[in-house]
């Protein structure tokens, strides 16, 4: 079934919960449209006036309708129990520790994807509103000792494969919505709020990350990228970068 | 002459107002889609015979900018769903019908019923005004998110907002008269079981739309004071906008608009959906010659629907940050409320069996909502699963779910009822050969339409985009669609001057009707002004020993064949 649905590549550790839920409910549906649609079409020929002139006052006996209802609520029952709770109580609850994991801030505006890495010290610099500016979307603060070596990006999201990443999800301005099609992530920016979200990309590989909400008029195109590194060739990124960026 | 209509307090006059104003927005409404679907199609190319007069402002030389092409989204989405189909499915047909089905003389509160359509002209006008303003109409879509709405420059938002609270006005006060009448106005006899299932969903719609606009009247409010008091009921502390500090007193909360939103947002599916439901009951009863099957418990499911609609709003709103318990409680409703209407849908395809079925062409419309509606139905499943919601939300499957729901859905509906119901108001029949050339032609294309969606949607392809998705690497493989998908919208509105046609020749010159055509059993195919008294079920179709296929309503004793 998911062949046929056509979905983005699958690169992300619980991309293939998601994708079986998407499968299973796909089927589900399949089965009660083609059901629906052969009665359906049974029974406007069989019950065509020329072939039934004279219509029944009963109409169809039996509890076929309190089946039909009962099998649908199973049905959903089970996707809901088994399958969407605990794909997404897994996705909401079970973080993982930030010791193991690649921590990064992303700070939507308009139209834009600003990445903040915490650098080697594992901890993300002072950010402060007065210190935005052209240069500086984040404002981040470069006198503070933490901020010496973190590294920021605007529209590249770097991250290695095989490692949990965490994303502290914010924006500056509107909503927006963070999207990242090949890992089946997809989490509102809401201003006010630092949202968080993870994933275990497994696939290496450059896409793009698209903006689901609209944000205002050039909604189209906030778009930005995210390449999936082996670990060796994340490090050296992230060495490189931390060079170019670093102080005088 | 004219302007004693406009005063008129009759609930049928005011019933047919409220008709010919909503089919013009409904087709405002549909020609601001077609300029949608020209710029997805060939994004940035002009648009051809009426680029011209789009505005030099919103489209120079033809072409749509991306602020007008936010303006259309919202404004098309608004124009529809609260200018064009609610108006159409409870002020018109509400109006017109209820009042006659249950046997009484005029709306409870004839003033107030005008009242209620002068309040939604001037939401209209406000509306259609906000898009000569400068800036523009709202460019924030019909759902108006905050803080975009809240700081969007130009007076169009503050526009949208004020149509909005006239619009409200409109339906609170129509929503009371409903009400009452029902509960007040039935005639002698006409206990609440022996109500056609169209008025018992008038019934439950009027609760709805007082139970839950009175949510966005307030929101609208709130809004209202942002962009013109100052306040920040919906911005937070801390903004940036293009790179500039925001001096705003904060303090507020973005989530909150849509919480309010769709608190009103989600029962108003249900004001959509159900007068539509009520409309193809009559219709198959009528066509099929018998009974509906289950009544009484489509008429419990209605109830449902109605209770239930007001516990699932958050499901828009899975992925602004939500734990599991509450994801779970919505998720959960969601799946439950799918319960009723699986139902109700369920009870019409039964209704079918044992029928003898008349393909008359309003019948041939209410038939194809059942899958229509069946599509739509189905296709809100993945998304009301928080799970699957994540790879579908915002994304064309949504688009092309609710479209289901209502365009192929509702509006098929609204049109069975208005070709049922021609030959009540007029006294003469639609030509039956235009209408089935409507009818065909407007199904084709709306599945060509709207089927794809669903392949865009689960390539990832995100709604509202400017370029269709074009700016996407992963809409590569899907964006050949979009020209099909226009060449539909372009071919269905061609089908629609078959029906505006149809309205305006036969009204003058279609054959005369005789008074119940249809040979129905509701009491709005009764002749003589003498008072009505009630003695049975609504659809005694077919009853074993009765000498017609049908005995009215109104009908006092049965004459037996053999006596």
């Amino acid at each position: 079934m998911i062949e046929w649905l056509g979905v983005p590549v699958a690169g992300a550790a619980h991309a293939g919960d998601v994708d079986q839920v998407m499968a299973l409910v796909h089927w589900l549906m399949l089965v009660l449209l083609v059901g629906w649609g052969v009665f359906f079409v049974y029974a406007l020929v069989r019950f065509r006036r020329t072939a039934h002139p004279v219509a029944s006052y009963d109409g169809l006996r039996g509890r076929w309708s309190a089946w039909l209802e009962g099998g649908v609520l199973l049905a959903e029952v089970v996707l809901l129990a088994f399958f969407s709770i605990p794909v997404w109580s897994a996705r909401v609850d079970a973080f993982p520790s930030e010791r193991e994991s690649v921590v990064v801030r992303v700070v939507a505006e308009q139209f834009a994807w600003n990445v903040h890495y915490p650098g080697s010290d594992g901890r993300f610099g002072r950010t402060d509103l007065v210190l935005v500016g052209p240069a500086n979307p984040l404002g981040l603060d470069r006198t503070d000792p933490a901020a010496q070596d973190d590294v920021t990006t605007i529209n590249q999201l770097h991250l290695p494969v095989n490692r949990p990443a965490i994303v502290y999800l914010s924006s500056k301005d509107m909503v927006h919505s963070f999207t990242l099609p090949q890992m089946r992530i997809k989490q509102d920016a809401i201003p006010g709020l630092i949202q968080p979200v993870w994933f275990t990309p497994t696939e290496p590989g450059e896409w793009e990350i698209a903006c689901s909400q609209l944000c205002g008029l050039a909604h189209y195109r906030m778009r930005g990228f995210y390449t999936i590194h082996t670990q060796d060739e994340y490090e050296a990124w992230l060495v490189e970068e931390a060079a170019a960026q670093a102080g005088p | 002459m004219f302007l004693k209509y406009l005063a008129s307090t009759d609930h049928k006059v005011i019933g047919l107002l409220y008709g010919f104003t909503s089919l013009l927005f409904l087709l405002v409404g549909f020609v601001l889609v077609l300029v949608i679907r020209w710029q997805l199609a060939y994004p940035g190319d002009p648009v051809p015979l009426i680029g011209g007069w789009l505005g030099e402002a919103n489209a120079p030389g033809g072409i749509v900018l991306p602020e007008f092409y936010n303006q259309l989204g919202a404004m098309h989405g608004t124009i529809m769903v609260f200018l064009g189909v609610v108006p159409l499915a409870v002020g018109a047909f509400g109006n017109y019908l209820v009042p006659l089905q249950i046997g009484a003389p005029d709306m409870a509160f004839p003033r107030l019923n005008l009242a209620s359509y002068w309040c939604y002209v001037a939401g209209g006008a406000v509306m259609l005004a906000s898009f000569f303003v400068p800036g523009g109409a709202a460019n924030n879509g019909w759902t108006s998110y905050a803080p975009l709405s809240d700081l969007a420059p130009g007076a169009g938002q503050t526009m949208w907002l004020a149509g909005m609270l006239f619009i409200i006005c409109s339906s609170l006060l129509g929503a009371l008269n409903v009400i009452t009448t029902i509960v007040q106005l039935r005639a002698p006899g006409m206990t609440w079981f022996r109500l056609p299932f169209f008025v018992w969903a008038q019934f439950i719609t009027a609760f709805l739309l007082l139970l839950a606009f009175p949510a966005l009247q307030a929101a609208a409010i709130l809004q209202g004071m942002d962009r013109l008091a100052g306040t920040s009921f919906f911005l937070p502390s801390g903004l940036a906008v293009s790179g500039q500090r925001l001096e705003v007193a904060g303090g507020g909360n973005a989530l909150l608009w849509q919480h309010l939103f769709w608190f009103l947002g989600h029962p108003e599916v249900y004001v959509l959906i159900l007068p539509a439901m009520g409309i193809v009951a009559e219709v198959v009863a009528n066509n099929t010659r018998k009974p509906l099957w289950g009544y009484r418990v489509m008429v419990y499911s209605l109830f449902v629907l109605g209770v239930l609609s007001f516990v699932v709003w958050a499901h828009h709103m899975f992925l602004t940050g939500m734990g599991t318990a509450v994801s779970a409680f919505f998720q959960t409703t969601t799946m439950i409320i799918s319960i009723p209407s699986v139902v109700i849908l369920s009870s019409l395809m039964l209704s079918l069996h044992g029928g003898s079925i008349r393909f008359t062409t309003p019948m041939l419309f209410a038939l194809a909502f059942l899958p229509m509606f069946g599509i739509g139905g189905l296709t809100g499943l993945p998304l009301g699963l928080a799970t699957t919601d994540i790879a579908l939300h915002d994304t064309n499957y949504v688009v092309g779910h609710f479209h289901y729901l209502v365009a192929p859905g509702t509006i098929f509906a609204l049109f069975a009822g208005i070709y049922h119901w021609f030959p009540r108001v007029t006294g003469r029949m639609l030509n039956d050969w235009l209408g089935r050339i409507h009818f065909a032609g407007s199904l084709v294309c709306m599945n060509v339409i709207f089927l794809p969606m669903f392949v865009q949607g689960l390539a990832g392809v995100n709604r509202r985009l400017w370029d269709g998705g074009a700016e996407y690497v992963h809409a590569q493989e899907v964006l050949y669609l979009n020209v099909p998908m226009s060449m539909a919208a372009f071919a269905l509105a061609v089908f629609q001057l078959f029906f505006i046609a149809n309205l305006f020749l036969s009204l003058r010159g279609g054959p005369a009707a005789e008074p119940n055509p249809w040979r129905a059993t509701t009491l709005e195919w009764r002749t003589g002004g003498e008072p009505v008294r009630v003695y049975r079920d609504p659809y005694a179709y077919s009853v074993p020993g009765a000498p017609s296929d049908f005995v009215p309503q109104y009908q006092a004793e049965p004459q037996r064949a053999g006596a």
